[in-house]
């Protein structure tokens, strides 16, 4: 085991799996927003590409999606983000990553709005704001705090997920590393165990984190 | 006559072998003694392998799967007999060790680090670490020329280890499998693939790229493909170690590779056919 950690770099995959968590967290958390935005909002049109987003992206296999942005978008039409392949997947495994993950912060942050009594809305309007000032005023920061329990599973389930990007990306981040592992060393359960626990510490804190969040800041109604 | 003493000892070999399979496998265990048709060997090959292991189908083909065919007709088990399972390479040494496979016949290379946990007969094949390009590209010649150039391999694999080593800073695209590999190499969004030249070859045969592909032929490794097996089964070992034997001496292991990687115009690289090791 320590020979493993002494040889290999186990905790700068890690550091990337860390990186690839946060980058694509703001990422997915940005296109969430716009996303339920548009699905809450009143104009018909703008709803249904929400919904289309929504249901196209969340029912494609993550890896499937992975293998065509290298692939399709990169390689055959040329949407390159770098000259060096592993910058230019890295970013890639990024990108993807958050689209995917906008879509359950999408839905997530929906179910956030749709906890909210109509009146409220209703009142809202009835006062003068405008659709932008009652988002922002009224619904959005209550949805965020309906919704902090869902967004949670959304962030741990992303981490998790950060391992997908190891199809295009190489032995950078934890799961690639670990396939550089098995490759050189057997497979073994100690190690296969070592980065499960990585993901223990990087997963679990969080988990409580939420938990305790969601039960501080629910509205009381 | 020394084919006659070779029956003589593969007659020999296949009643060891089947008592040796009797005695470590209770569920197989039936007393079948020296006759030819009593059990199955399970072997564990690549499934997704042009030229070395592929299923299409239910029909296997492929330089290991004759190859196992082959060993298992020595060891007195009928081509019919032969369950072939599927051993992905992350998992081949935990098939073997927990017995649910007899052999691995998969593109398997021998290294001291696998040697930890299991035994090999062989090599029965030795490959090198290549480049595949396309047809029309003079500009790869060998692993010194590849500056500047755009070259792919499977995550975490040996070869893509291997070229970032002999090539240091170069610009490599890691896949989960060679066919995204290939198909990108193809599509000319990268310049070369590298890994076995053995693999190259089936790729480069494959109909869709017949003509397109091409293996430079520079090998920089040595890839010894052997067998593996329960660690310390010693006795199956020097069976299949003297299979393998016969197999070169009798000119069938020529026909086997000619078969399989004849038509991507392959030719065995140095050191083939090669002499297997002695088994410890």
């Amino acid at each position: 085991m320590g020979e493993i950690l002494s040889e290999y770099d186990v905790l700068g995959a890690f550091w990337v799996t860390i990186q690839l968590s946060v980058l694509s967290a703001i990422g997915s958390l940005l296109i969430g927003t716009v996303m339920a935005v548009l699905r809450v909002s009143p104009v018909a049109v703008l709803r249904l590409i929400g919904t289309s987003y929504v249901n196209i992206v969340r029912n494609t296999p993550l890896t499937l999606l992975m293998a065509f942005s290298v692939l399709g978008l990169s390689f055959i039409l040329g949407l390159q983000l770098s000259d060096q392949a592993t910058t230019n997947s890295y970013w890639w495994a990024v990108i993807m990553l958050s689209i995917y993950h906008g879509a359950f912060v999408c839905e997530a942050l929906r179910s956030g709005v749709n906890t909210i009594p109509p009146g409220q809305a209703e009142a809202a309007r009835a006062m003068g704001l405008t659709f932008g000032q009652s988002l922002s005023q009224v619904l959005l920061p209550q949805a965020f705090r309906g919704a902090i329990a869902p967004l949670g599973s959304t962030l741990i389930a992303l981490i998790k997920n950060t391992t997908v990007a190891a199809v295009i990306l190489g032995t950078a981040e934890a799961a690639g590393q670990l396939a550089e592992i098995t490759e050189n060393e057997g497979a073994s359960l100690p190690t296969f165990f070592l980065f499960a626990l990585g993901f223990v510490i990087l997963t679990l804190p969080l988990g409580i984190l939420f938990t305790n969040l969601s039960q501080r800041l629910s509205v009381k109604r | 006559m020394t084919t006659r003493r070779m029956m003589v000892a593969a007659a020999a070999v296949l009643a060891l072998g089947l008592s040796a399979c009797g005695s470590d496998d209770p569920e197989t265990d039936t007393g079948a003694g020296g006759d030819s048709e009593a059990e199955g060997l399970k072997v564990g090959i690549k499934y997704d392998q042009p030229g070395l292991g592929l299923k299409q189908g239910s029909e296997f083909t492929g330089l290991d799967v004759d190859v196992a065919t082959y060993v298992a007709k020595e060891l007195g088990v009928e081509a019919g007999d032969i369950e072939f399972i599927q051993a992905p390479s992350a998992q081949r040494e935990t098939l073997i060790e927990t017995g649910q496979v007899d052999m691995v016949v998969a593109t398997y290379s021998i290294t001291d680090a696998r040697k930890e946990k299991i035994s090999f007969a062989g090599p029965y094949f030795i490959a090198g670490q290549d480049l595949l390009v396309r047809s029309d590209d003079t500009s790869i010649t060998g692993p010194d020329t590849l500056d500047g150039k755009k070259l792919c391999s499977v995550t975490g694999s040996t070869s893509a280890q291997k070229v970032k080593e002999t090539v240091p800073g170069v610009n490599l695209q890691e896949f989960g499998t060679y066919s995204e590999c290939v198909a990108a190499l193809a599509s000319g969004a990268i310049d070369a693939l590298t890994t076995d030249d053995t693999i190259l070859a089936g790729y480069a045969a494959q109909e869709q790229y017949k003509g397109k592909l091409k293996v430079v032929g520079q090998p920089f490794s040595e890839e010894r493909y052997g067998i593996g097996l329960k660690k310390g089964d010693t006795a199956q070992c020097q069976k299949i170690t003297d299979a393998i034997k016969k197999m070169i001496s009798d000119g069938e292991w020529q026909k086997i590779v000619d078969k399989n990687l004849g038509p991507a115009n392959y030719k065995a690289g140095a050191g083939n056919p090669p002499t297997p090791d002695a088994c410890a």
